[in-house]
């Protein structure tokens, strides 16, 4: 329960703080829900990861629909994958994710005992 | 706590967040965090393929309130009240669909890409300022301040398009500022006559040859260059209809007492070249047909001005309506007013007129230091202006620039140190003295009759264009307009001593003496960058002009009857490679067959069943290029290649008609390397054998027909660097000497056809969209149609069709 709340914390927030502050806010985000919400290192790394893989994901996805890949098609080309959206999607959540997961993982280290 | 853990996990986030915070490197410019963030990086130009640009939008600096029209192309239909309301927001539209570009090329006339690009643009942008770009652009503003309805109008233009960027959050900003990691920069009134600037030096800069021409003469005589380099070339079908009587002149010019002795005779070589070439073919094609020669009786006028080809487009569409006005027609980003187009009464196009009017004069310093330069037995002081250059990532680079009577000093041991024998050399530029070139614009955009366009355009100055005009009254003419000097036979072709002012311009030719003419008899006038006037024209007036097209235009307009707009159409798309219909027949005259290799025998049976036409499918055009770049090196690469690697060889023209009276080439054919005495079969037979390799090459490669070998394309602003935003392998035929002039990314950049019947009828097409979006579909959407050779149809919209269907979006702009 406590890991769900967290992963939907993580990035409702995220989202409302992305809105207004620069990217690294799923960082700053995802530090503060991992200490407020503790669980454990391992826990604390998935949940950060996964808040923000899912929303970067969703977020992606949506445009990517809407857009009908125009962009993602000559983004990828430019970024060296080829016209693949799908791929383009997954790295940019991987990112994110990564970034919050390494972030909740220090907040759960932080309080740890 | 657990310490170490958190330590190393905190370390490795910080490190995370702030490698993906900085830029990658030159490949990957843009810091990978915020561009991949779909909250604030790429994905957010993603645009949905069905946004709505719905907007409504209060502004305090608007008069009155306005409405614009967004048609199922983007092209916006803007009604406003007065002049200042309709300016605000065309530089409004044009921020907020071409922001980027606007502000690129801005800069790059300003020489200021270095700050993005960094240190790899800092010798273009050391050219940029040694011109004098910025120099010439704040003396074109001194004059528009002078008239105040001028400077109100293009305040209100700055205002609007810096009223869009004040709105611009990060997030929002084009995707071209995301990946080069910068921001946009204010509008002015400056930026605005550098984009006038800009064009100038497109047009007008790239049309002398004096540094090459001096080259030249140090290895041939002066005979020999006047043949091989010709003022009136035999062909010439001139832009005024050849037997016009022009009035006598009343040349005040004194040529200089060692003109013969010091100038004429000159053998020094310059080891100088420009740098940055301006594209020879930045030309374009228009004619207008009076209402004898078309179906419907009334005038038709087309105009396709080649340029290099680039996504965003350089034009923008739009229809600017107040109660006083209503004009449609294309606009450049950067810049207030239609600029090529139509509006209730009249109809205007331009092309280049190729006129030189830049000039080099040898500086001698006294020192180092620049400061003092000898003049008139003196040593003079220059003006100097020293240039700050800044450098992304680096400390800012110092210039220092003389200014002497002739203008600012291009070349001197700071910059292109490969000068020899000159010790500087000063450039003289109508470009850097002008008034008001937009002001000409405004007036056409209002003019309702042949008198209003004649005062519209009278005080353009440069770059040289060919004006070509029809009105629903039926008129048709065409004014070559421009600043020219009033040059003695042969001044400034070579390099000009500057030691006195002997060798300066002393006069301009009368603004009424330029070429024009108004409805001939044969109810036709074209202009297609050739030489404007035959022989007899009393003035010398050097360019590169190109000849061509012209003959090609005229070729098939003085057959036509009874034209209709698919005709004008037709013509605009011809691949009729009329030169090659002159050159081939020589070629095979002079072919040995016994002399082929059986590769070459193929091609040569191929080539005799060639009609001429260089569309897409065309492998006539392809065997003829090789032969022809083939034939031309072998013939000039011996000689001329003393002279420079960046030396133009004469023209394919000149060659032709060469070729007609002397099958030497004026010893040119024998190649001076070898001891035996080649001659023209022995050449055009070589000629074709090694054609044929690479013709063999092409053909394993599957790129035999004409558009697989030319492989046109037209490339994003970032050219090289952003492939992936061009659009490549366009299956378009088309060489610089047909009408439909395409070459490898340059060519009509914009199509249009334009029939002055009481309910105008206007066609028009450009190889792009009309948003610089490269995530929207409207960035490229033009470009199949253009490839195909179709037009969409011109909507003059009028102000009580709110409701019709084409309307796809409004924007409300109200008075806050």
């Amino acid at each position: 329960m406590k890991f769900l709340i967290s992963i939907i914390t993580i990035a409702v927030i995220s989202f409302i703080a992305g809105l207004y502050l620069p990217w690294w806010s799923i960082a700053v985000v995802s530090f503060m829900i991992a200490l407020l919400i503790h669980q454990r290192p391992l826990a604390s790394f998935i949940a950060g990861f996964a808040g923000i893989f899912v929303l970067w994901m969703i977020i992606a996805s949506f445009i990517n629909t809407a857009n009908n890949s125009i962009l993602a098609n000559r983004i990828g080309e430019m970024l060296g994958i080829g016209q693949n959206p799908v791929l383009l999607i997954f790295i940019t959540a991987l990112i994110g994710g990564l970034v919050a997961g390494f972030a909740a993982l220090s907040a759960s280290y932080l309080r740890r005992d | 706590m657990r310490l170490l853990p958190f330590c190393f996990s905190s370390l490795i986030t910080i490190l995370l967040v702030f490698i993906l915070n900085r830029p990658v490197g030159n490949k990957i410019p843009m810091p990978l965090g915020s561009f991949l963030s779909p909250q604030t990086g790429f994905w957010q130009n993603a645009e949905d393929t069905a946004f709505s640009y719905d907007l409504n939008i209060a502004l305090s600096q608007l008069k009155a309130p306005a409405k614009v029209y967004l048609d199922e192309r983007l092209v916006p239909h803007v009604f406003a009240q007065n002049d200042e309301d309709l300016y605000f927001i065309q530089g409004y539209l044009h921020a907020k669909f071409r922001l980027f570009q606007m502000d690129l090329q801005t800069k790059a006339a300003e020489g200021r890409v270095s700050e993005i690009a960094g240190v790899a643009a800092i010798d273009y942008d050391k050219a940029q300022r040694r011109l004098g770009m910025k120099y010439a652009a704040e003396n074109t503003l001194k004059e528009i301040e002078k008239d105040a309805d001028a400077f109100s109008r293009y305040s209100a233009y700055t205002n609007g398009v810096n009223a869009y960027i004040s709105t611009l959050t990060h997030n929002r900003l084009p995707i071209e500022y995301k990946i080069l990691n910068f921001k946009p920069e204010q509008w002015t009134n400056l930026r605005t006559t550098l984009l006038l600037k800009m064009m100038a030096q497109m047009l007008s800069s790239g049309t002398e040859r004096d540094l090459a021409n001096t080259n030249l003469r140090a290895i041939l005589t002066l005979p020999q260059f006047n043949l091989l380099y010709p003022q009136v070339p035999d062909s010439l079908v001139p832009i005024v209809p050849k037997g016009t009587i022009f009035p006598r002149p009343m040349h005040g010019y004194k040529i200089p007492s060692d003109a013969d002795s010091v100038y004429f005779l000159n053998n020094h070589s310059v080891a100088v070249n420009d740098p940055y070439p301006q594209d020879r073919d930045n030309g374009s094609n228009n004619w207008v047909v009076a209402g004898t020669k078309t179906a419907s009786g009334a005038p038709i006028l087309c105009n396709d001005p080649h340029l290099e080809l680039s996504l965003p487009s350089i034009w923008y569409e739009m229809q600017l309506t107040t109660p006083s006005s209503n004009v449609y027609g294309v606009t450049l980003p950067g810049s207030p007013f239609v600029i090529i187009g139509f509006n209730e009464n009249i109809a205007w196009g331009v092309t280049n007129s190729q006129r030189d009017v830049k000039d080099y004069y040898a500086i001698k310093f006294k020192d180092a230091e620049k400061g003092e330069y000898w003049f008139e037995n003196e040593w003079k002081p220059a003006q100097q202006r020293i240039e700050e250059i800044k450098v992304k990532d680096q400390l800012p680079v110092y210039d220092t620039v003389s200014y002497t009577v002739f203008g600012p000093v291009m070349y001197d041991a700071a910059y292109a140190d490969t000068v020899t024998h000159q010790s500087a050399l000063a450039v003289k530029w109508t470009a850097h003295h002008t008034g008001d070139e937009g002001n000409t614009f405004y007036k056409l955009n209002h003019a309702a009759s042949y008198n209003e366009y004649v005062e519209a355009i009278k005080t353009f100055e440069c770059p040289g264009q060919n004006f070509v005009f029809a009105s629903k009254s039926g008129d048709i003419a065409i004014w070559q307009q421009g600043k020219f000097p009033d040059r003695w036979p042969g001044q400034g072709q070579f390099i000009m001593p500057g030691a006195d002012s002997s060798y300066m311009w002393q006069g301009y030719i009368p603004q009424l003496e330029n070429p024009h003419a108004l409805n001939p008899n044969r109810g036709f006038l074209e202009s297609a960058n050739q030489r404007p006037v035959d022989g007899t024209y009393p003035y010398f007036i050097p360019g590169t002009y190109i000849t061509p097209r012209g003959v090609a235009i005229e070729h098939f307009l003085s057959q036509m009857n009874s034209v209709t707009l698919q005709d004008m159409m037709q013509l605009q798309n011809n691949y009729y490679n009329i030169l090659a219909s002159d050159m081939l027949p020589v070629f095979l005259q002079h072919t040995d067959e016994s002399a082929l290799t059986p590769e070459a025998k193929k091609y040569l049976g191929l080539i005799k069943q060639w009609n001429y036409d260089a569309g897409p499918a065309s492998v006539g055009q392809t065997i003829y290029q090789c032969w022809l770049d083939s034939l031309q090196k072998s013939i000039w690469a011996d000689e001329l290649g003393k002279a420079g690697p960046l030396t133009p060889i004469p023209e394919e023209q000149t060659l032709m008609e060469l070729l007609k009276s002397d099958t030497t080439v004026l010893g040119f054919v024998d190649n001076k390397l070898t001891p035996v005495i080649e001659t023209l079969t022995d050449r055009v037979s070589d000629a074709l054998n090694s054609a044929a390799r690479e013709l063999e090459k092409a053909d394993k490669e599957g790129r035999l027909q004409w558009s697989e070998f030319k492989d046109p394309a037209v490339y994003h602003l970032l050219k090289n660097n952003m492939l992936s935003f061009a659009r490549t392998h366009l299956p378009v035929g088309g060489a610089g000497n047909t009408i439909n002039a395409i070459k490898k990314s340059h060519g009509p950049s914009w199509r249009m056809v334009v029939q002055l019947t009481a309910a105008t009828e206007a066609f028009g097409v450009y190889p792009g969209g009309q948003s610089g979006n490269p995530g929207s579909r409207f960035y490229d959407n033009g470009v199949d149609t253009w490839a195909q050779g179709k037009y969409y149809q011109l909507w003059m919209m009028k102000a009580d069709e709110e409701k019709d269907r084409r309307v796809k979006w409004i924007m409300n702009f109200n008075k806050g």
